[in-house]
C-alpha cells in the first residue's frame, strides 16, 4: 500500500527556510501569511504499514530535530 | 601511529585529511562498505557530500557496514575524529550528542574563521592552552550546532566573536562526548596544515591525536 | 522503416530549427526524405550550437599551435604539458540559454558539463571558474538570475569536491534579457592517461555509463541555442537538465579508474544533443560507424520513443568504446562505483550511424552527412553606421570630485568585492590552493614537486562593444596580465565566443572583428588556442548583448611560494606604477558611471610592449623582488591602489604632483587600457626595472590611509577602512 510521511522541523527550532519563504510572499503580493515551516514529503510503497513508526524512527525522521506524521492509506 | 580515513561515496575531502593526518603517523583510507579498521589507533570521518547528503545529512552513512566498526571502537574508548559531515555523520550515529542544523544564512559558507579552544583537555586538543586562537576554513551549508534540550554538552572549541558562519547556538564549533575520546568539529583543521596555502593552526588538531610533533611529509601533496 | 505516411517534412523542420534550403540538403544526402529519428538527430547536429556554422570558418584563423600542446582544438578539452610528466586539460564551455530559463540548474549543468570534457580527456578536474554576465542590479530578474546561477554553480562544484578557485561577473544592460553563464574547468592528468574521442576497430563495443535517460533537455540544443529568447519562454521549463553532482562524481572516479587501467580505447561525454552527437562525432572523428540499439539504453521513463533517447541531455553520462574483451571488467568497475554501465552498440565500418530497436532499423545516416557536410556560412559583417547600443544610465553625481568618485567606484556593481558570491564556493578542496579569490590577480593551485599553475577568465564585453578588434586584445592582455602578476607564463588559452545574431551585418561584423584580434594578440604573445565554444544567437528584441570573448588561460610557474600577491605588504616599501600604460576615459567604469555613450573605438594598443612588460612583471614576481604585484583593470590605477590597500590592510601616500595635471586628474586616476600595473617593493629594485619597461615611482606603503599628494597643498585621502567599507558593501545587498 501507498504510504506517505511527512517530516516537518521541531517547534522552537529556528526554521530559516520557513522563514525566507514567509518573507519572500509578501513581495509577490501574498499577504496575511505567517507560521511557515518547511519540512518533507516522502512516498513509499510498504507491504506492511506497521513498520513506518520503526522506519521514521530509525532513518527517515531524527526525532532530536524532526516530528513526523504517517499517512497510509 | 596510525590513521584511518573513512571513505564514502560522495566524500570530498578525505584525501585531504589524510595527506594532514601523513604529517603525523600512517594513513590508511578505510572504504564504506568494509568493516575492517585495518588496525587503525585512531579513526577519521572526513568532510564531503556523502551519498550526496540525501535525505538529511549524513544520514545514510551512518548506516554503513565501516560505521558499524567505527561505532564499536568508539565505544571502546578509541579517538574518532569527525570533520564537518563527519560531525554530522556521528551526532546522526548518536556517538555525539545534537544534530546539525541549515546555516541560519541558507547559504553555503566558505571562510576563514577563528576559533577559541574552550577544553584542553581531549585527546585532540592537548596540544592546545584554553584561550588560544585557532584560524581554520569553514565550508558548508548545513553547520548549525543544536545541542539537546536540557542535556550537558562538552563545548571543545567555539567560533571567536563576530565569527560565528552559521548561526550556531552559543558559537558551539566543537563538541566531545563525555568521555572525551569522540570530538566532532564543523571547521576543516585538514585545510590549515600547510603554510603554502594558508594557516598551519589545525596541525595542532593532528599533533594531539598523535601526540607528536608534525613533520613534513614524504610525498610533496596530491597527484593527479 | 516507419511507415512512409508517417514521415515528417518541411514544415517539422522548420519547427526544429532547420532552414528549408538545408532540409533539401539533407533529402538530397540520404537519397530520401528523413524520418522522425534522422530529423531529430541532422536538426541537433546542424544547429549552430552543435555545427558552429556561423564560426566554424572564422575559428580557423586562430593559432593553435605551441611548444607545450598535447592536445589542441577539436577534443573534449586542450592540454598543455606542465612539466613533470603531467599535462593540464582545460576548456571553457556557454550554458548561457538553459540559465535564462532555470538559473540553478542551468548554472549547475553548466558546470556539470565542462566537468565531464575534462574527464572525457583523462584528467582528474582540480578547478572549475565561472563567467558571468547579468542586466543591472536594480533589476529584479537579474538580481535572481545572479542569486540562482551562483547558488547552482556552488551547489555542483561543492558537491563533486572541486574547488571553484576564480571568476568574474559584470553586470551591464545589454545582458538584461540574455544572461551569460560560462564555465571554466581545467584538470591534471599523468601523459599517459590523456585520452581522444575517436571511435576505433570495428567489432569494439559501445558502453554508455552513468546515469539512466529520461527526457530531460529533449529539443534543448535546437530549440534554445538556435533561437533569440522572447518573453513566454515558460513552456520550454519541462525540457530543462537537472543535474546530479553525487552521480557525477562517481562517473568520474570510475572513468579514470577505467583509464588508467587502459580499459578504454576511447572516452566522449554526453552533453548537448545527448547520444546523437556522441555517438556521430566518435564515429565521424575515427572515420568509422556506429550501429546503436535504443532498447538496451537504460531508461528512467517508460514509453521512450527513439528519437527521444537518442536526444535525451540527461545529465551525467559518458560513451565509451571498449575492446569486446575488456567490456566484463569495465562493467564490473561501473557496478563497484555503483554507476550505470550498459552495451548498447557496436562499432562498424559502415561510415553509418544506425539507430536500432531490437533489430529494427529506426533510423540510419551517413556521418559524414551528419557531421561533416552540415552547411557552413560565410558571414556578411559590416560596421554598423549607427551606436548599436544606448548610452548607460547614470548613476553618479556630473559634480562628483574625484574623493567621491574612487568611493563610487569601489561601490559599483563592476567593481566592489565578489566576496558574496566567492564565499559560496569550496575554493579549497583538494588541498592545491596557494592563492584564492582576492589574495592575487589569479588563482594559483600547486603542482607536486613544488611548481605552480595559475588560472584567470577574463572578457569585458562593455569595451569589445567600443571596439572589438582591440576590446579583445585587451582581454587577451588583461588575462596573461593577471597571470604574470601571480608570477606564471602562459602555456595556452581557451576562449567562449559570446555574441548575438551573426545573420545581422553588425554582430557579423563584431565577431569577425573580435576573432581577428584574439588570433592577433596569442600570436603576439606567444600563447595557443587550445579549445573553446561560440553561443550566438544571444540577442532579444532589444538588441544583442554586448559582443562577449571569454578568456580563460592557464599559466605555470617554477616555485608556488614565489605565487604573487595583490595587497600592500611592508611599510616603507615604494609603490610604483608601471608599463606602457596609456589610461583612457571613454569606455570606462567611470565612463559608464557618468552614463556617457560608448565611444566609437578605443586607442591602438602595442602589442610587443605590452608582452615585454609581462615577462618582466613575471620575472619581478619569481624573483620575490615585488611585495605586491596587481594590473590596472576597471576603475584604472586609483582602483587598483585602493584595492591593494584593501587587501593588505595597509595605505600608502602618492605625489602626483609631477605626474598628472589638476586636468588631467581623472584620466590619470580612472582612465582605463592594458599594460599597467602597481608594483610595491624596495626602491633600488623597482628603479632597476626602469630600464626594461616604462616605471614610474609614486610613493611609499605605510600608515592607514592612501593619501595622494596633487600639489598647491592640496590632498585626497581615504581611510583604508573606509575604502574596504565601500568596496566590501557593493554587492552585498545582493545577497541579503
Amino acid at each position: 500500500m501507498r504510504a506517505r510521511v511527512l517530516v516537518r522541523p521541531k517547534a522552537g527550532i529556528l526554521d530559516p527556510q520557513g522563514k525566507a519563504v514567509e518573507r519572500a510572499l509578501p513581495a509577490l503580493g501574498f499577504d496575511g501569511v505567517e507560521n511557515v515551516h518547511v519540512g518533507r514529503l516522502i512516498e513509499l510503497d510498504v507491504d506492511d504499514p506497521g513498520q513506518l513508526e520503526a522506519m521514521c524512527e530509525k532513518l527517515l525522521a531524527n526525532p532530536l530535530i524532526e516530528d513526523y506524521e504517517i499517512q497510509a492509506s | 601511529m596510525k590513521l584511518g580515513i573513512v571513505r564514502f561515496p560522495g566524500s570530498c575531502d578525505e584525501v585531504d585529511a589524510q595527506l594532514a593526518a601523513a604529517r603525523v603517523g600512517e594513513t590508511a583510507l578505510l572504504w564504506h562498505g568494509d568493516r575492517d579498521l585495518q588496525g587503525a589507533d585512531a579513526v577519521i570521518v572526513p568532510g564531503g557530500f556523502s551519498y550526496g547528503d540525501y535525505l538529511r545529512v549524513g544520514a545514510i552513512a551512518r548506516f554503513s557496514p565501516v560505521m558499524e566498526s567505527v561505532i564499536d571502537f568508539a565505544r571502546a574508548g578509541g579517538p574518532v575524529l569527525g570533520i564537518c559531515n563527519g560531525f554530522q555523520v556521528l551526532c546522526e550515529a548518536g556517538l555525539l550528542p545534537g544534530a546539525l542544523l541549515p546555516n541560519a544564512g541558507l547559504r553555503f559558507v566558505c571562510r576563514h574563521v577563528d576559533l577559541v579552544v574552550e577544553d584542553a583537555e581531549t585527546p585532540f586538543t592537548r596540544a592546545c592552552a584554553p584561550g588560544d586562537v585557532l584560524s581554520i576554513p569553514v565550508k558548508h551549508t548545513t553547520g548549525r550546532y543544536h545541542r539537546p534540550p536540557g542535556e550537558d554538552v562538552r563545548v571543545v572549541l567555539r567560533y571567536a566573536p563576530g565569527h560565528n558562519p552559521n548561526g550556531s547556538e552559543d558559537d558551539v564549533a566543537a563538541v566531545a562526548n563525555e568521555a572525551g575520546n569522540v570530538f566532532g568539529l564543523m571547521p576543516h583543521p585538514e585545510h590549515a596544515v600547510d603554510p603554502l596555502t594558508g594557516s598551519t593552526d589545525g596541525l595542532a588538531i593532528f599533533e594531539s591525536m598523535a601526540a607528536v610533533p608534525a613533520r613534513v611529509p614524504a610525498v610533496g601533496g596530491r597527484g593527479a | 522503416m516507419p511507415d512512409t505516411a508517417a514521415l515528417p517534412g518541411v514544415s517539422e523542420a522548420v519547427a526544429l530549427g532547420l532552414t528549408e534550403p538545408e532540409y533539401e540538403l539533407i533529402v538530397d544526402k540520404l537519397g530520401r526524405v528523413p524520418n522522425q529519428v534522422e530529423l531529430a538527430m541532422f536538426s541537433l547536429l546542424w544547429s549552430e550550437h552543435c555545427a558552429y556554422k556561423h564560426s566554424r570558418r572564422l575559428l580557423r584563423s586562430l593559432p593553435t599551435e605551441g611548444p607545450h600542446v598535447l592536445m589542441g582544438p577539436g577534443e573534449n578539452a586542450g592540454a598543455v604539458d606542465v612539466g613533470g610528466g603531467l599535462a593540464c586539460a582545460f576548456k571553457v564551455e556557454s550554458h548561457n540559454h538553459p540559465s535564462a530559463v532555470e538559473p540553478f540548474q542551468g548554472a549547475a549543468t553548466g558546470v556539470g558539463g565542462i566537468l565531464r570534457d575534462v574527464f572525457a580527456v583523462g584528467a582528474r578536474p582540480v578547478a572549475v571558474l565561472d563567467s558571468l554576465r547579468f542586466g543591472e542590479p536594480a533589476s529584479g530578474r537579474s538580481r535572481y538570475l545572479l542569486d540562482r546561477a551562483v547558488a547552482g554553480i556552488g551547489h555542483y562544484g561543492n558537491s563533486i569536491g572541486v574547488p571553484t578557485v576564480g571568476g568574474e561577473v559584470y553586470f551591464e544592460g545589454p545582458y538584461e534579457q540574455n544572461c551569460l553563464v560560462n564555465a571554466m574547468c581545467l584538470g591534471l592528468a599523468p601523459h599517459e592517461r590523456l585520452t581522444r574521442s575517436a571511435a576505433a576497430g570495428p567489432g569494439n563495443v559501445l558502453v554508455l555509463m552513468g546515469a539512466s535517460t529520461g527526457r530531460d533537455g529533449i529539443g534543448g540544443a535546437s530549440v534554445l541555442a538556435s533561437a533569440e529568447l522572447d518573453e513566454g519562454d515558460e513552456a520550454k521549463r519541462p525540457s530543462v537538465q537537472i543535474g546530479d553532482p553525487f552521480e557525477e562524481k562517481k562517473v568520474m572516479e570510475c572513468c579514470l579508474e577505467l583509464l588508467d587501467r587502459e580499459l578504454l580505447v576511447s572516452l566522449q561525454d554526453l552533453g548537448a544533443a545527448g547520444l546523437t552527437s556522441s555517438a556521430a562525432e566518435m564515429a565521424s572523428k575515427g572515420e568509422v560507424g556506429i550501429d546503436l540499439d535504443v532498447a538496451r539504453v537504460p531508461l528512467r521513463e517508460a514509453d521512450m520513443e527513439a528519437f527521444e533517447i537518442m536526444v535525451s541531455e540527461s545529465q551525467e553520462r559518458m560513451l565509451a568504446v571498449v575492446e569486446p574483451g575488456r567490456v566484463d571488467a569495465v562493467l564490473e568497475a561501473c557496478e563497484r562505483w555503483e554507476v550505470g554501465g550498459a552495451p548498447i552498440g557496436e562499432v562498424t565500418q559502415s561510415g553509418r550511424l544506425r539507430v536500432l530497436r531490437d533489430g529494427a532499423v529506426e533510423g540510419d545516416v551517413p556521418v559524414a552527412a551528419l557531421v561533416d557536410d552540415c552547411p557552413l556560412y560565410d558571414l556578411a559583417p559590416a560596421r554598423p553606421d549607427a551606436p548599436v547600443y544606448p548610452a548607460p544610465a547614470r548613476t553618479l553625481d556630473p559634480g562628483a570630485g574625484p574623493r567621491e568618485t574612487l568611493l563610487a567606484l569601489l561601490a559599483s556593481p563592476n567593481v566592489a568585492s565578489r566576496r558574496p558570491l566567492f564565499e559560496q564556493y569550496d575554493s579549497i578542496v583538494q588541498s592545491r590552493t596557494v592563492r584564492r579569490p582576492e589574495q592575487a590577480d589569479a588563482a594559483v593551485l600547486a603542482l607536486p614537486g613544488g611548481g605552480a599553475l595559475a588560472v584567470s577568465v577574463d572578457g569585458n564585453g562593455r569595451r569589445v562593444a567600443c571596439d572589438p578588434y582591440r576590446g579583445t586584445v585587451a582581454a587577451v592582455l588583461e588575462c596573461a596580465a593577471n597571470l604574470a602578476c601571480a608570477g606564471a607564463e602562459p602555456l595556452g588559452l581557451t576562449n567562449c565566443l559570446n555574441f548575438g545574431n551573426p545573420e545581422k551585418p553588425h554582430v557579423a561584423w563584431q565577431l569577425s572583428e573580435s576573432v581577428r584580434g584574439l588570433a592577433d594578440a596569442c600570436r603576439a604573445l606567444g600563447v595557443p588556442v587550445v579549445g573553446g565554444n561560440v553561443s550566438l544567437y544571444n540577442e532579444g528584441p532589444e538588441g544583442p548583448i554586448y559582443p562577449t570573448p571569454v578568456v580563460g588561460m592557464v599559466g605555470r610557474m617554477p616555485d608556488a611560494s614565489r605565487a604573487g600577491r595583490l595587497g600592500l605588504a611592508r611599510e616603507g616599501d615604494a609603490l610604483a606604477f608601471a608599463g606602457p600604460f596609456r589610461p583612457h576615459l571613454p569606455g570606462s567604469e567611470l565612463a559608464k558611471l557618468r552614463g556617457e555613450p560608448l565611444p566609437e573605438e578605443l586607442p591602438a594598443v602595442d602589442l610587443d610592449a605590452a608582452g615585454a612588460a609581462l615577462e618582466v612583471v613575471r620575472e619581478a614576481v619569481r624573483a620575490g623582488d615585488v611585495a605586491c604585484a596587481h594590473d590596472a583593470s576597471e576603475g584604472g590605477f586609483a582602483v587598483a591602489v585602493a584595492e591593494a590597500a584593501i587587501a593588505g590592510g595597509l595605505g600608502a601616500r602618492i605625489d602626483l604632483r609631477e605626474a598628472a595635471s589638476r586636468e588631467d586628474l581623472d584620466r590619470f586616476l580612472f582612465g582605463e587600457g592594458p599594460g599597467g600595473f602597481v608594483l610595491t617593493g624596495a626602491r633600488e629594485v623597482l628603479d632597476a626595472m626602469a630600464g626594461s619597461i616604462p616605471v614610474t615611482v609614486l610613493g611609499e606603503v605605510g600608515g592607514d590611509a592612501l593619501v595622494v599628494d596633487l600639489g598647491a597643498g592640496e590632498t585626497l585621502e581615504w581611510t583604508v577602512e573606509e575604502l574596504r567599507e565601500a568596496w566590501s558593501g557593493g554587492l552585498a545587498p545582493l545577497f541579503p
